[in-house]
């Protein structure tokens, strides 16, 4: 039993990791409707800056930490002058497809500057069990693992507070509402996407960071992406919560997928069983846990 | 008036002349690598080396038999299609076409079989590709060089059996083969699963499916089953993870064992302290201490130029094995020089050359390269040519070589590759060359 729990507890602590990386997507699309294709990029982007400027160039962590999180400033602001507000009222779809183009852009900008090399990142968190947890209930959590649920917690309660209690939360999801009709009330729509894009720069660069601490800073960062697809389908498209939620049981489930049924099908079904949980759970509630149900008019 | 104008136009003719004869004296060698994408910290650092070499031969010998080496570079990013897309771009270039192809991808030389047998240009898959094209008499142009997967895992089983106190100790022993789910990762469970029945370890086999950037699951498993040793078979960001998913449940690093694939500072600097003790076999070593790297570093660095930008890295295990790949392109070249003349060759006249070679120890020493890699003799029957690797271990900063060449289980290998190739040819309708026949 111990160890069903320990696949367990590991599991809802790696999807804590998946969420951290669905939430950028989340903002993203609560602002404008666009799914932003290149969310993984920008984890990859953020954590190349931060570990450049730490190491290349010896500026202090904290120091780093803040010009990092500038660069990803302007990256959202420049986003939004240059690609999005030519956009502005074109289908969503056309909205995508810029993100698509962005996310190579953003790829070649950040291997041009830290280069194809990997990069090792140590944080100051040991990924190692806690010794008085296994000691105790012959579980192993890891340090690691649990700080960086911290770190999501601390996140999504600052997210849902700023989106539900904030006039520019407000006036966020007016704007994901309808571009048109959020304009002619007078909500500065420019100044609303360069908030959230700046914002989702900053999850990006917190996400960057763990994953890069854990697997070292590399191109394989943009494959994260992958694993928030599922959770943003699961927790809905629109929902700081959901994404969280989504992720606990997106990683609880895969492992215990792997685990349990791997072994009768030859193994290595983690990678595509959160897809084919999220496409069931579509079939059921295609908005997602949390997502806004659309009733249109017809 | 028009005197002077005849004679500028017949010195401008000369000089087109001279400029066009020295461009057929050229060797062309295509670079189609990845230097950007997921891959590309195993991508630049081999061609790195690879380029550096041929640079370096150019500089200090003015090319091989006086023929200069050219290249061209074109990115596969991994992927097979552009793979194959740099191989149809960059075959027909230079005044013979591509000498050899080197395509640095299994998925991409699976790609490339049967077109390249059929345009019969030489492909060099140095420590990667299809195992069974050792068997020459099927894949003529198919040269898996230096070792293959097949024998560096039976190589690996010989050092555990060496680290447990011999091979009759491996009885009852555990062994669990986490590897990639690819066809590279799966490439050395029939072999593994030949050993275990020869032995009488048991083996389990887990998956880690692309790109292994989450192994939470797979090591609490093997947490579970308690293993002795764990072979890694990864790739990319599948070691460095693998490393720290090790170091999480406990398991000791000192007790696995990774392909060369898995044995590069680019797969311990990210695993930080994790990766301390883990031990890889390679087909190379590193350090720069080699007179081999001193020569690149003399006649091409020192130059101000070179194809690394971040100079640390020459010395690295990619690099060094990116100069492998250099030492044996030039030597099949030199000699297929011996039998066709010094001038620009065929890709069918360096394919000879590449079946002929016989790299022995002292050519090595002439090379700069003793210790650096192994001795290499190829034949038509026998495309890999050496079969051995060192084991190396990362001690926090670098990698120790740790034992000498160990050589692979020929017995074993040797009937599955002719038994396999021989499958390939019945599906294929090829008839196996006689090599008795072959000069």
């Amino acid at each position: 039993m111990a160890f069903f729990f320990e696949v367990l507890i590991g599991g809802l602590l790696s999807g804590v990791m998946y969420s951290l990386v669905a939430l950028g997507f989340v903002l993203i699309y609560k602002a404008s409707g666009v799914f932003n294709f290149a969310q993984g990029a920008m984890v990859f982007f953020a954590a190349m800056a931060f570990v450049v400027l730490l190491q290349d160039h010896g500026v202090n962590f904290w120091i780093a930490f803040a010009l990092a999180l500038g660069m990803m400033i302007l990256l959202g602001l420049a986003t939004e002058k240059f690609v999005l507000r030519p956009l502005v009222n074109q289908p969503q779809i056309t909205l995508f497809m810029a993100t698509i183009g962005l996310t190579f852009f953003i790829e070649g900008l950040a291997q041009l500057l830290g280069g194809a090399n990997v990069r090792g990142l140590d944080i100051g968190i040991q990924d190692e069990p806690i010794a008085a947890i296994a000691n105790a209930t012959g579980i192993n959590v890891s340090r690691f693992d649990l700080a960086a649920a911290g770190v999501a917690a601390v996140l999504v309660t600052s997210l849902a507070l700023f989106f539900s209690r904030t006039r520019i939360g407000r006036a966020l999801r007016a704007v994901a509402d309808d571009h048109q009709a959020a304009l002619a009330v007078g909500i500065p729509l420019h100044q609303i996407w360069g908030i959230v894009w700046a914002v989702a720069g900053f999850v990006a660069l917190v996400a960057g960071m763990l994953w890069g601490a854990r697997n070292g800073v590399q191109f394989a960062l943009t494959f994260v992406a992958l694993k928030a697809l599922p959770v943003l389908i699961l927790g809905g498209f629109e929902s700081i919560p959901g994404a969280i939620l989504g992720g606990l049981i997106i990683g609880a489930a895969e492992k215990l997928a792997e685990v349990y049924l791997g072994p009768f099908v030859g193994g290595g079904i983690e990678g595509w069983f959160p897809y084919v949980l999220a496409l069931l759970f579509l079939l059921v509630r295609p908005e997602g846990l949390f997502g806004e149900k659309h009733i249109d008019r017809v | 008036m028009m005197r002077a104008l005849k004679s500028a136009l017949a010195g401008v003719a000369m000089l087109g002349f001279a400029a066009s004869a020295q461009a057929q004296n050229e060797q062309f060698i295509p670079m189609a690598g990845y230097w950007v994408g997921p891959y590309a910290a195993g991508g630049s650092g081999i061609y790195g080396g690879f380029i550096d070499y041929l640079d370096m031969v150019n500089a200090r010998d003015g090319g091989v038999g006086g023929v200069k080496l050219t290249y061209e570079k074109c990115e596969t990013e991994y992927n097979n299609a552009r793979g194959v897309e740099c191989y149809e771009r960059l075959k027909k270039k230079g005044p013979t076409g591509a000498s050899v192809f080197h395509p640095l991808s299994t998925g991409i030389t699976y790609s490339l079989i049967d077109k390249a047998t059929a345009d019969k240009i030489p492909i060099i898959s140095m420590g990667y590709g299809r195992t069974d094209a050792s068997d020459g008499r099927y894949f003529p142009y198919i040269f898996p060089l230096v070792t293959n997967y097949w024998s560096q895992n039976t190589a690996k089983i010989k050092f555990i059996g060496q680290r447990e106190g011999g091979m009759d100790k491996l009885k009852g022993k555990k062994i669990v083969n986490i590897y990639h789910d690819s066809a590279y990762g799966k490439e050395t469970i029939p072999v593994l699963d030949a050993q275990a029945k020869k032995y009488g370890f048991a083996v389990t086999h887990i998956a880690v499916p692309h790109p292994g950037n989450e192994q939470g699951s797979q090591w609490l498993q093997i947490r579970q089953i308690r293993p002795d040793w764990v072979i890694l078979r990864g790739w990319g960001v599948m070691n460095p993870t693998a490393l720290k998913a090790a170091a999480k449940v406990g398991f000791p690093r000192d007790k696995m064992i990774g392909v060369w694939w898995s044995g590069a500072e680019e797969d311990t600097i990210p695993a930080g302290d994790a990766a301390k003790g883990y031990i890889a076999a390679g087909f190379n070593v590193a350090g720069e201490n080699y007179p081999v790297v001193q020569d690149i570093k003399k006649h091409v660095y020192a130059k101000g130029k070179g194809e690394m930008e971040d100079k640390s890295r020459i010395g690295s295990i990619y690099y060094n094995r990116g100069v492998v790949h250099g030492i044996i392109t030039v030597e099949a070249i030199r000699k297929a020089q011996e039998k066709y003349g010094k001038k620009p060759l065929t890709p069918e006249q360096v394919r000879w050359g590449i079946e002929n070679l016989n790299i022995d120890e002292a050519r090595l020493k002439a090379l700069g390269a003793t210790g650096f890699m192994q001795a290499l003799k190829v034949s038509c029957l026998d495309h890999e040519g050496g079969g051995a690797v060192k084991f190396q271990q990362w001690d926090g900063t670098k990698w120790k070589v740790i034992t000498d060449w160990i050589q692979p289980d020929r017995e074993l290998v040797r009937p599955m590759i002719e038994q396999s190739a021989a499958a390939y040819g019945k599906e294929k309708n090829i008839a196996p060359r006689d090599c008795s026949k072959e000069s």
